[in-house]
């Protein structure tokens, strides 16, 4: 008997049209949990360094955590994993939404699709009966409208949809996969979908999903209910609105973006701001919201409301959650309006609200510059909101300089060349950051943007404070009730970081201190990734419902698999060290791991230095980033061990394969 | 006339559709509650209440579980309200041959909202965070002399039930009722 799980993934091969019902074996369920975790294990075992995204041999595989589905409030992650485009490494991007816990009801954990469909198709699941059929009607369509299409022609207004849109179907570097209110959107997930020629997955489930011991499962699962019920009427004192609540970022509901606006970089990632927001803006965009805001919207089994209908005058109903509100909006130097009403034809389109602004910035400012000319770009329009449409528009149909675009700032900089190399100044691995240049280095989100294998900060940051408080009581204060964190060392790291003096970044917290902090941090996305828990809800926010205290007992009595905080920690290590493995083996080394350049204004070499070395070590990975063999072995990853000697990755003797280490860091 | 009337609590769930934020909660609990074992598993389709939602339309409305009904309506009824078109029999608490809600997925058989008799609270009031469900209760004054009556037949009909069997007394009954 399976509990939470159903025991089955759903493999597709599209190339042959084969569809299988594939039973999995519940010990990988012990090691690897679930949702990434294995997710990670089948792209570790199936999908080799050479295979490139669009190899019909890539995998693109759906996961439904391993929690989705049962009563705990909040779980309700896909995750989706494949090989990037972008990156050529290992992707794995997720979305709230409904569609996990409905492929759960449907009696599938996951649905693994290989090969490739000559013509354009859809999937229809239902329950235990699977269907590839003829999407060539929906071509071009967009994402959330061939999702009512899907439901209309299936008459099945209760089937969840997850669709691509033109920019997927033309493989589009920074495609996402767009779900209602929610997709999954890094590392270009959408572009291997479309590659594989499938439009979109519908998705209708009407069976049990099994706990293992019900009166415990409930208790926790009231007990979490009853904490957020508290924590909503005691926002964290101190912090900016959108980090005192629970949930992603609630963007929809906030009005004051002074900070985002004020910190953040408009165009490509360039000016601040400061003094941006008066009165007179806050007021307009106040207005914009208001107006264009049906209702604010939650995910499956989940109360936080962080999304929200909007429909704004001339432009079709859509939804939306998080930064994306202000990314199109800061890109283009524009107000409220316009970034919400490009978003909803980006959001059709499919396309990463993140990364799509500032490819469109970059090509802008190149342009701009004279690097790109009349001659690139004829008919570049010369208004500023129509330049964005513009390029919107030629990007996602790859059409002239669009085609070149489509592939993001970092190949189409070497691509364009003419000194174009200067202007890709915001990717970590190849992939868009977040629009953020600072000042003064902070060691922690240094080791996480250097390290950090999903590429975007706000999935491996949170719980942590992101700044010390003013002053010693209210840190002394803040960790008083402060239960979630996995030892008490940190409630002290907390109390003593000062915003000045001694005791401030970049040298405290110390070096060690941060190994431990970004460590937990880190961790505690993983868990999630593998349960399919929103981070909004466990690893992003202060003060979480869910940690790792509580967690094992989640697992133990939902999952009806034994489990402690240490067997859940060592799970965690397991694969998040099989993902850096994967990576490994597809060429990342220590090179690769560094935030943008100009990311802090104050550098220091030698710490950045020893952060890192002193990480790696932590972590059990060598000087290059590679997990030693001790660190591999102890983990029960000998076959990745074995598979590294055999490659030279690692030597027999277990040490760095040196390379140029040095040399290479120049 | 004091003595002739009892007082009997009448629970109403308020249904306050402007604060429903589509999450399915209540769906996923009322299914819970009454799985075997209770909690042991859950299964929005067999669950006693079912949110209608239809995002892009902001359409939400959480709609309970009622009577079983054999056949379907021969007219039937369509709402507009400010300017959102719900579909056909979309507020229809029936569990009807005309559609798959409020019936197990499986058996097909009618699924009816009980308010989760003996709980304190019903249990998608209790998770609905969103406060869309709101329980209230109120006594109302009942003649006492008919629900004595309906005991007593209630008694008689348990006894000549023991004593020649369910099918028996079924029979009787439809015999008489065509005779009528
Ligand atoms: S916290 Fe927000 S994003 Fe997370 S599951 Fe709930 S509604 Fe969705
Ligand atoms: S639990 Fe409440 S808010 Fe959620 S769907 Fe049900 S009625 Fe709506
Ligand atoms: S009151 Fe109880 S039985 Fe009725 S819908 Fe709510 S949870 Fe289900």
């Amino acid at each position: 008997m399976r509990y939470a799980e159903t025991g089955f993934n759903l493999e597709i091969d599209l190339t042959r049209g084969n569809i299988e019902r594939v039973a999995t074996d519940r010990r990988d369920t012990e090691l690897y949990l679930g949702g990434l975790g294995t997710n990670a294990k089948i792209l570790w075992d199936r999908v080799p360094p050479e295979v490139e995204a669009f190899s019909p041999d890539n995998l693109l595989i759906f996961a439904a955590g391993l929690l989705c589905g049962t009563p705990a409030t909040g779980c309700n992650r896909t995750i989706v994993s494949t090989i990037s485009p972008q990156t050529n490494l290992m992707a794995f991007s997720m979305m709230g939404g409904f569609w996990a816990p409905e492929l759960k009801y449907a009696g599938w954990d996951k649905v693994i699709l290989r090969g490739k469909s000559p013509d354009l198709v859809y999937i229809w699941i239902h329950n235990d009966k699977v269907e590839i059929r003829d999407a060539s009607h929906l071509q071009g369509k967009g994402a959330l409208e061939t999702a009512e299409i899907i439901k209309q022609e299936l008459n099945e207004p209760k089937a969840q949809v997850a669709a691509i849109g033109l920019a997927g179907e033309n493989r589009v570097f920074f495609a996402s996969i767009e779900q209602g209110r929610a997709s999954a959107s890094r590392g270009g997930i959408g572009a291997v979908m479309g590659d594989k020629g499938v439009k979109a997955i519908a998705v209708r489930g009407t069976n049990d999903i099994q706990v293992a011991r019900p009166e415990e499962y409930l208790q926790l699962c009231m007990e979490v209910l009853d904490y957020i019920k508290w924590r909503e009427e005691h926002p964290i004192p101190g912090v900016m609105p959108i980090l005192a609540r629970l949930g992603s970022p609630q963007e929809m509901a906030v009005h004051d973006e002074k900070w985002h606006t004020e910190n953040f970089s408009w165009g490509n990632s360039r000016v601040r701001r400061k003094g941006f927001w008066t009165e007179e803006v806050a007021k307009q965009w106040e207005e914009t919201l208001e107006g264009a805001r049906k209702r604010l919207i939650s995910c499956f089994n989940c109360h936080l409301k962080c999304g929200a209908t909007l429909s704004l005058p001339g432009v079709p109903t859509y939804m939306m959650k998080c930064f994306t509100k202000l990314t199109y909006t800061m890109a283009a130097m524009s107000d409220l309006e316009f970034g919400l009403k490009i978003a909803q034809r980006a959001t059709e389109y499919g396309v990463d609200g993140y990364s799509a602004p500032q490819v469109m910035a970059f090509a802008v400012e190149l342009y701009e510059n004279g690097i790109l000319t009349d001659e690139d770009m004829p008919g570049f329009p010369s208004d500023n909101e129509e330049r964005f449409y513009w390029l919107l528009d030629k990007i996602v149909r790859r059409e002239g300089i669009g085609d070149v675009l489509a592939d993001g700032t970092y190949w189409a900089a070497r691509k364009i060349g003419r000194g174009a190399e200067e202007y890709d100044h915001n990717t970590i691995k190849k992939h868009e950051q977040l629009p953020l240049k600072l000042s003064m280095l902070n060691p922690i989100y240094f080791l996480m943007y250097s390290t950090g294998e999903k590429i975007n900060i706000t999935q491996i940051e949170g719980q942590f404070p992101q700044a010390p408080f003013p002053k010693r009581e209210q840190r002394e204060e803040f960790v008083k009730d402060w239960f979630q964190v996995p030892d008490e060392k940190f409630k002290q790291y907390f109390v003593d970081w000062e915003l000045r003096g001694e005791n401030s970044i970049p040298f405290y917290p110390t070096v060690e201190m941060t190994c431990d902090i970004v460590d937990w941090q880190e961790k505690m996305h993983y868990i999630d990734d593998a349960l399919g828990m929103c981070a909004g809800l466990s690893s992003f926010p202060l003060k979480p419902p869910y940690h790792i205290h509580n967690y094992p007992k989640f697992i133990s009595a939902g999952a009806g698999i034994d489990m402690d905080e240490e067997k859940l920690s060592q799970a965690a290590k397991r694969y998040r060290t099989l993902v850096r493995a994967i990576n490994i083996r597809r060429g990342m080394r220590r090179k690769d791991e560094k935030p943008p350049e100009n990311h802090w204004k104050k550098r220091f070499p030698e710490l950045e230095k020893k952060l890192l070395d002193t990480y790696y070590q932590y972590k059990g990975w060598n000087q290059e980033g590679i997990p030693t063999k001790k660190t591999l072995d102890e983990l029960g990853l000998d076959f990745v061990s074995r598979d590294f000697i055999e490659r030279g990755i690692l030597k027999e003797d277990e040490e760095a394969v040196a390379e140029t280490a040095a040399a290479e860091q120049e | 006339m004091n003595a002739e009337t009892k007082k009997r609590t009448i629970k109403t769930i308020v249904i306050d559709a402007d604060k429903c934020d589509g999450c399915r909660a209540c769906e996923v609990i009322c299914s819970a509650y009454h799985a075997d074992p209770k909690f042991g598993s859950n299964n929005p389709a067999r669950a006693r209440i079912r949110v209608i939602r239809d995002p892009l339309k902001d359409v939400y409305i959480p709609v309970y579980a009622g009577e079983h009904t054999v056949a379907e309506c021969a007219g039937r009824d369509k709402y507009i309200i400010d300017g959102k078109e719900y579909d056909e029999c979309a507020f229809c608490r029936a569990s009807c041959p005309s559609r798959e809600d409020f019936k197990e997925p499986d058996s097909g058989l009618p699924l009816k909202c009980d308010m989760c008799e003996g709980e304190e609270e019903p249990w998608c009031v209790k998770v609905c965070l969103a406060e869309a469900l709101v329980v209230m209760e109120r006594e109302e004054e009942t003649a006492e002399e008919e629900t004595e009556e309906l005991e007593d037949l209630e008694v008689g009909l348990e006894s000549l039930a023991s004593k020649y069997g369910k099918d028996k007394i079924l029979e009787a009954l439809a015999r008489m009722t065509k005779e009528d």
